[in-house]
């Protein structure tokens, strides 16, 4: 085992480099997570503006349960999309299982919920403000949900952002469904895992450097997002 | 630009409202009131502040039913295209002026081949040429007021309720809404204009009536009613007495 200065230096210097094995691994992360979050928003957005616009018989129930899937454990997702798409599964027959595709699925089921969640909350906050306006203009449910999914489009960009801190930074799920197969399903956080636990710590603390870079840039778009949203308001 | 109406505004009305009564907060705010808006011409509200100037004009706009009585559209009006509101503080989109009255058209239902030419006439008549591309809500009151009410107008409504347009605005924003207020009326449309102020009754208004209470105290051509009330409510309302 490598002191930690050594394993600091070894880290920065893959990343110098670019290391083929940290930047293949990074891509796969990128690419698997940032699908799901896109897949994700396209579920979450139109369902989290339905909750909050829309007038149905369970609208509460679904609210309830949209807000307590926030929540899931990403392992408890791993295992229900592993038994989907495991051999026996229903799903099973797609040979889907420890690949990227199971990986992005597991992660989209994992952020639809926040991204519906923080869409049903902006929403509704900004439909406080138009309803009437709206309403006088004679909009039906479908322009209304249309004209405030465009006018919350910055303050969605954070329920997105959000989504994807949270695809990026689970291990669970892709660990379950991907396997972490070198080459094929190996992400950050779970060649993370692996190479510490073989006590190879340059390349998990280069990953890990990689993955709280992206975490904070991730937060400074939400932050921008935000003022941006809040100088649309009453600029 | 002066018009004569009969004093009992006749069957060729734009709305009529008829014993319309509605309860908010255990309250009548809304008290029997029978109320005719000629199809042509401006017809102001005045009342003292709770008197349900705003809550007549929803009732009118079909956004609230009244718990007894009924707000009658006149001959061939119906819905949001005919009839159109302007809150007293209008709620604009988060997009530029020229976006949000192509929304309005095509929440309207204005043919997407005729909605540029539109967008056109709408600029122009509000002046608002100029400053088309600038986010809606960055605008002074003044000119966000203005978006408002060619927005309300973006389907060429018969009939157009303005809940004290010019309440918060300086001396020229005024005169550039009221110059709207009767370009519009000119065009042929119905305009109610709910306001406190006589000056501007007294410029625009060809009828006026004043309500008390959730009821009609007083319905009167402008001229004679803003000379000389004939109700004593109204007469209070005008020495500054009257309190709700
Ligand atoms: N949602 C409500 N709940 C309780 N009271 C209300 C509500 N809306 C209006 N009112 C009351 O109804 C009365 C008439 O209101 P409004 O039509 O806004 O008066 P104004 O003539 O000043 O426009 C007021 O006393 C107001 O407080
Ligand atoms: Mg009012």
């Amino acid at each position: 085992m490598q002191g930690f200065g050594d394993a600091f230096a070894a880290a920065f210097g893959l990343i110098a480099r670019l290391d083929a094995d940290l930047v293949e691994i990074v891509g796969l992360s990128l690419q698997v997570s940032l699908t799901a979050t896109l897949l994700a928003c396209a579920i979450g957005f139109p369902l989290g503006a339905v909750l909050a616009v829309g007038r149905f018989p369970g609208r509460g129930a679904l609210t309830v349960l949209v807000n307590a899937l926030m929540g899931l454990p990403p392992v408890v997702v791993g295992l229900v999309v592993y038994l989907m798409l495991s051999r026996a599964g229903p799903l099973g027959a797609l040979g889907l299982l420890y690949t990227p595709a199971a990986m992005i699925a597991a992660q989209t089921l994992l952020v639809v919920p926040i991204v519906a969640a923080l869409t049903r909350q902006i929403v509704a906050d900004l439909d406080a403000e138009y309803h009437e306006t709206l309403r006088s203009m004679g909009a039906g449910a479908g322009a209304r949900m249309r004209t405030l999914l465009w006018d919350g489009r910055l303050a969605l960009t954070t329920a997105g952002l959000a989504g994807m801190g949270r695809a990026l930074a689970e291990v669970g799920a892709v660990m379950i469904v991907g396997g972490n197969i070198d080459h094929v399903t190996r992400v950050m956080t779970t060649a993370i895992a692996l190479e510490t636990s073989r006590g190879e710590l340059a390349l998990a603390l280069g990953l890990g450097m990689v993955l709280m870079v992206l975490s904070l840039a991730l937060n400074a778009l939400a932050m921008g997002a935000r003022m941006g949203a809040a100088r649309m308001a009453h600029a | 630009m002066l018009r004569l109406v009969a004093s009992g505004p006749g069957p060729d009305a734009a709305m009529r409202l008829e014993g319309v009564a509605l309860r908010r907060g255990g309250r009548r705010v809304l008290d029997g009131l029978d109320l005719a808006v000629p199809s042509g011409g401006i017809t102001a509200i005045m009342g003292p502040n709770g008197a349900g100037k705003s809550l007549a004009l929803r009732v009118m706009a079909g956004l609230v039913r009244p718990d007894e009585g009924a707000a009658i559209p006149g001959e061939g009006l119906s819905g949001p295209r005919d009839i159109a509101l302007v809150f007293q503080k209008p709620v604009l989109l988060r997009r530029s002026v020229r976006a949000n009255l192509r929304h309005a058209l095509a929440l309207y239902g204005v043919p997407r081949r005729a909605r540029r030419d539109r967008l056109g006439e709408l600029l122009d008549f509000g002046r608002l040429a100029a400053i088309a591309d600038s986010p809606a809500r960055a605008l002074s009151g003044g000119e966000q007021q203005r978006v408002a009410m060619v927005r309300a107008l973006a389907a060429r409504p018969r009939l157009l309720l303005l809940d004290e347009p010019t309440a918060s605005l300086d001396p020229q924003a005024t005169a550039a809404i009221e110059a709207l207020i009767a370009d519009t009326a000119a065009a042929g449309t119905a305009v109610v204009l709910v306001t406190h102020d006589r000056g501007q009754a007294g410029r625009l208004a060809d009828h006026v009536c004043f309500l008390h209470k959730g009821a009609l105290a007083e319905s009167a051509p402008a001229g004679p009613f803003l000379l000389a009330p004939k109700s004593p409510e109204a007469q209070a309302y005008f020495a500054g007495r009257l309190l709700l």
